[in-house]
This record gives C-alpha cells, sequence and structure tokens, in this order.
C-alpha cells in the first residue's frame, strides 16, 4: 500500500488539512491500516518537496496547514493507478518452509501442511467475520477483508495442491541419504 | 441441552472383503444449535459420505448419529424417513429443485407429503421466500429463475417449517463470489435463529464462514480449528500500512 499515492488520491478530491487527510486515509482502508500521525506530516513534506503537492506560503507546520495536489501531482496520481504491482514473484517463506520440509529427513510434511492450512483457515474465519460484522455500505472494510481473503484462499488452494502432489509420489522404502536429491523435491520441479 | 446432531464413533466401509474401502472410520462430531460446523477434505476425504450418514440417508457399518437427542439406529425406516423431512434440510450444490414445480410448489412439496394441508403449506412456504426476498418468483418455474434466485429457493426449501439440521454440500455450486456469500449469510442467519448447520466442502473460503471447521482426510478426523478470535482482534494485527 503506496502511502503517498493515496495521499495525492484524497487530494485529488481538493484541498485539505494534515489532520483531515490522516482521518480520511483512516477511514477508507477500514482502519485495517491505521498509520500514525508523523507518518502522515513526513509524507505530505516529501510530496511537497518533489512537488506533487503544494501548501499556502506562510502557514505554519502543522495539523491545520492546507495542501493541495499539483498538475505533476495528479499526472502521478493517473500513472500509477495504472501501472501493475511488481511482476517478480515475492519470496514467499511458507514455499521455503515446505520446499525445506522435503529435504529434511523424517520431517512430516503431510502433518505440516495441515499446520499451516489450518492457520489459514482460522485466519480466513477472522476477515469473515469482519465482513460479517461490517455494514453493508462500508466498502472500504468489505474490500480489504476481500483481498484478504482472496490472497488467503490462493495460499490453501497451493497448500492442497502441495498435498496432492505428495500424495502422488511412491512412498520411499528406505530414507533417502542426505546428500541425494530426495525423489519428492525432483519430482515437484518436474510437475510445474 | 443435547447437540442437535451427535456422531459417535461412526464408520462406513463400502464392500467387503479385499475390494472393501473404509469410507469414513471412527468419526466423531457433536453440533449444537446456533452453530455451523465445516467439514473440509479433498476429493475422496469421505466428507459426503459424512454428510449422508448425518441425514439418515445412509446408514453407518459402526457407530451411532443422534439427532435432537434420538438415536438413528433401531428406528424403522418410516420413522427415519418422517425425521428426515421434518427436522433436517439440505442444500445442495446442483439446486435439486423439481423443473415442472414453481418455485412455491418447490417448497411446499414435502411439507404437503409430510400430511400439512395444502393452504397452511403455501402460506409456510411464501413466508419463507419472503424472508429470502423472492415473493415476487413464487410462481416461477426453476429454469426461469437466476441460479443465485434457484439457490435461494433450495435453501427457503431447506429452513421452511421446524428444520433444525441444515445439512449443504458445496452449497454454493458455480455462483459468482457475492451470491456465494448471500447463500452462506442465509445459512448463517437460520443458525442464529437455532438451527445447526454441517457444510462439507473442499474451498477455504466457504469453510470460512463456519465457526468450527474440521479437516478430514481418508475418512478420519485429523484437525479441527480453534475458536476464532473476534475480527475486532485484526485490527491491532499490524501498526504500520503495508509496503
Amino acid at each position: 500500500m503506496s502511502v503517498r499515492h493515496a495521499l495525492l488520491a484524497l487530494l485529488s478530491e481538493g484541498p485539505k488539512y494534515g489532520l483531515q487527510l490522516r482521518q480520511e486515509f483512516e477511514a477508507r482502508t477500514g482502519e485495517v491500516w491505521p498509520l500514525n500521525v508523523g507518518q502522515v506530516y513526513t509524507t505530505v513534506q516529501r510530496l511537497e518537496r518533489d512537488g506533487l503537492v503544494e501548501s499556502d506560503d506562510g502557514e505554519a507546520e502543522g495539523p491545520q496547514k492546507t495542501f493541495r495536489i499539483t498538475a505533476k501531482g495528479g499526472e502521478e496520481l493517473a500513472v500509477w493507478l495504472r501501472t501493475p504491482p511488481g511482476d517478480a514473484p515475492p519470496r514467499d517463506e511458507l514455499v521455503i518452509k515446505i520446499l525445506v520440509a522435503l529435504r529434511v529427513p523424517g520431517a512430516a510434511v503431510e502433518e505440516i501442511l495441515q499446520v499451516h492450512r489450518r492457520h489459514v483457515v482460522e485466519m480466513m474465519q477472522r476477515y469473515t467475520r469482519l465482513k460479517e460484522t461490517a455494514d453493508e455500505d462500508d466498502l472500504g472494510v468489505l474490500l480489504v477483508a476481500d483481498a484478504e481473503l482472496f490472497r488467503l484462499h490462493a495460499v490453501s488452494r497451493w497448500l492442497d495442491t502441495a498435498d496432492a502432489r505428495l500424495r502422488r509420489l511412491p512412498r520411499p522404502k528406505t530414507p533417502p541419504a542426505e546428500t541425494k536429491e530426495r525423489p519428492q523435491a525432483t519430482r515437484q520441479g518436474a510437475d510445474r | 441441552m443435547s447437540p442437535v446432531l451427535e456422531m459417535r464413533g461412526v464408520s462406513k466401509v463400502y464392500g467387503e472383503g479385499p475390494a472393501a474401502v473404509k469410507a469414513l472410520t471412527g468419526v466423531d462430531l457433536s453440533v449444537e444449535s446456533g452453530t455451523m460446523v465445516a467439514v473440509m477434505g479433498p476429493s475422496g476425504s469421505g466428507k459426503s459420505t459424512l454428510l449422508t450418514i448425518a441425514g439418515s440417508l445412509e446408514e453407518p457399518t459402526s457407530g451411532e448419529v443422534l439427532v435432537e437427542g434420538t438415536s438413528l439406529v433401531g428406528m424403522s425406516r418410516n420413522d427415519r424417513a418422517r425425521m428426515r423431512r421434518r427436522r433436517v434440510g439440505y442444500v445442495f450444490q446442483d439446486f435439486n429443485l423439481l423443473a415442472g414445480l414453481t418455485a412455491v410448489e418447490n417448497i411446499t412439496l414435502p411439507l404437503e407429503l409430510d400430511g400439512m394441508r395444502p393452504k397452511a403449506a403455501r402460506e409456510a412456504g411464501l413466508e419463507a421466500l419472503g424472508e429470502l426476498d423472492l415473493t415476487d418468483r413464487a410462481g416461477h418455474y426453476p429454469d426461469e429463475l437466476s441460479g443465485g434466485q434457484r439457490q435461494r429457493v433450495a435453501i427457503a426449501r431447506a429452513i421452511v417449517g421446524d428444520r433444525r439440521l441444515l445439512l449443504a454440500d458445496e452449497p454454493t455450486g458455480a455462483l459468482d463470489s457475492v451470491s456465494g456469500e448471500g447463500v452462506m449469510r442465509l445459512l448463517k442467519v437460520a443458525c442464529r435463529r437455532g438451527a445447526a448447520a454441517v457444510l462439507v466442502t473442499h474451498d477455504a473460503h466457504l469453510a470460512s464462514w463456519a465457526d468450527r471447521v474440521v479437516f478430514v482426510r481418508d475418512g478420519v478426523v485429523v484437525d479441527q480449528t480453534a475458536p476464532p478470535a473476534g475480527p475486532e482482534s485484526l485490527l491491532a494485527v499490524e501498526t504500520e500500512p503495508r509496503a
């Protein structure tokens, strides 16, 4: 979440005070990502330094200072809204843990997958509760909860797929030596 | 108060000898009034067998099933059928509505089969449709309804009358996310009114609506979720916004 661009979006509606920016940011993101006051002011100062926002000359610093978006800021916002997030696959700690587990002699990988599956479902239950208790018109909360639910759902599907792939492997008769490539790892790579 | 559904050491084996297939082994499951439990597992894990045994559509090889404290073991076929019609509501993935009957007739059929007078059954059916915001669709046939409307009719049929146990197998079928969410909200409302629901699914998104999720693998319950923390706990997860 780019605080910088969220603030530009708020200023695109019209000039606002620093305090107002903070309050509106919290309202729009469903209060799921609280922001500290200092973060708003330092970010808006950087935006001003970069010529993306401007304030009235001679006004005192602080919560009552009024900011407005510049033409350059408007262009920056329009470009950002249309720029896809990074395409590089993130370094996913869960994927790394499972890959490591495959190489640990005697590790109960199926049980490890289940521990993570349970945790994911428990997190999803919490976000679903959040949606259940939210007002129907509280789009900020609903969209944030939906986004997190879809992300977690993808993780649960990956866990299910990993589980299914493991179950299709023939059970090794003897534990493989540590120095050798384990059949699971080789096969998983080949199946991709 | 006894649970609405209680399964004690339920096992199910199909076939005999070397060809025998164990579908369920020693399943214990208890579902209280006002609670939704999701049974989650991959295809072939035994979760649908669990549901059909819970609804007495199939008998266990061993173990016991109790609905509102009454054991189904030893109950005559007729008594079991009456219990099913009066106390158990089913919601299936493919809706299972009868194409030749209107929405309200689909709902009233089981009531009339159970001896309710047609007029009273129709009133109950219209009330159930009204609760699901479908009064103006009462006279429509299933093929004149959207997928979401058909599933709402199926839910109205499941909750009409005094049904205490709702059994749902992948109840959102091929509905889009928001329509599927509407179906789950309706099932939760039925639970809040005192029903107990069992939902079987392979989908974590759907399972997350349940108060408790039990995980089934190879016919055995292997794990379950802890009671969920309230949603307010999410607000304190992070103090810094995400990058």
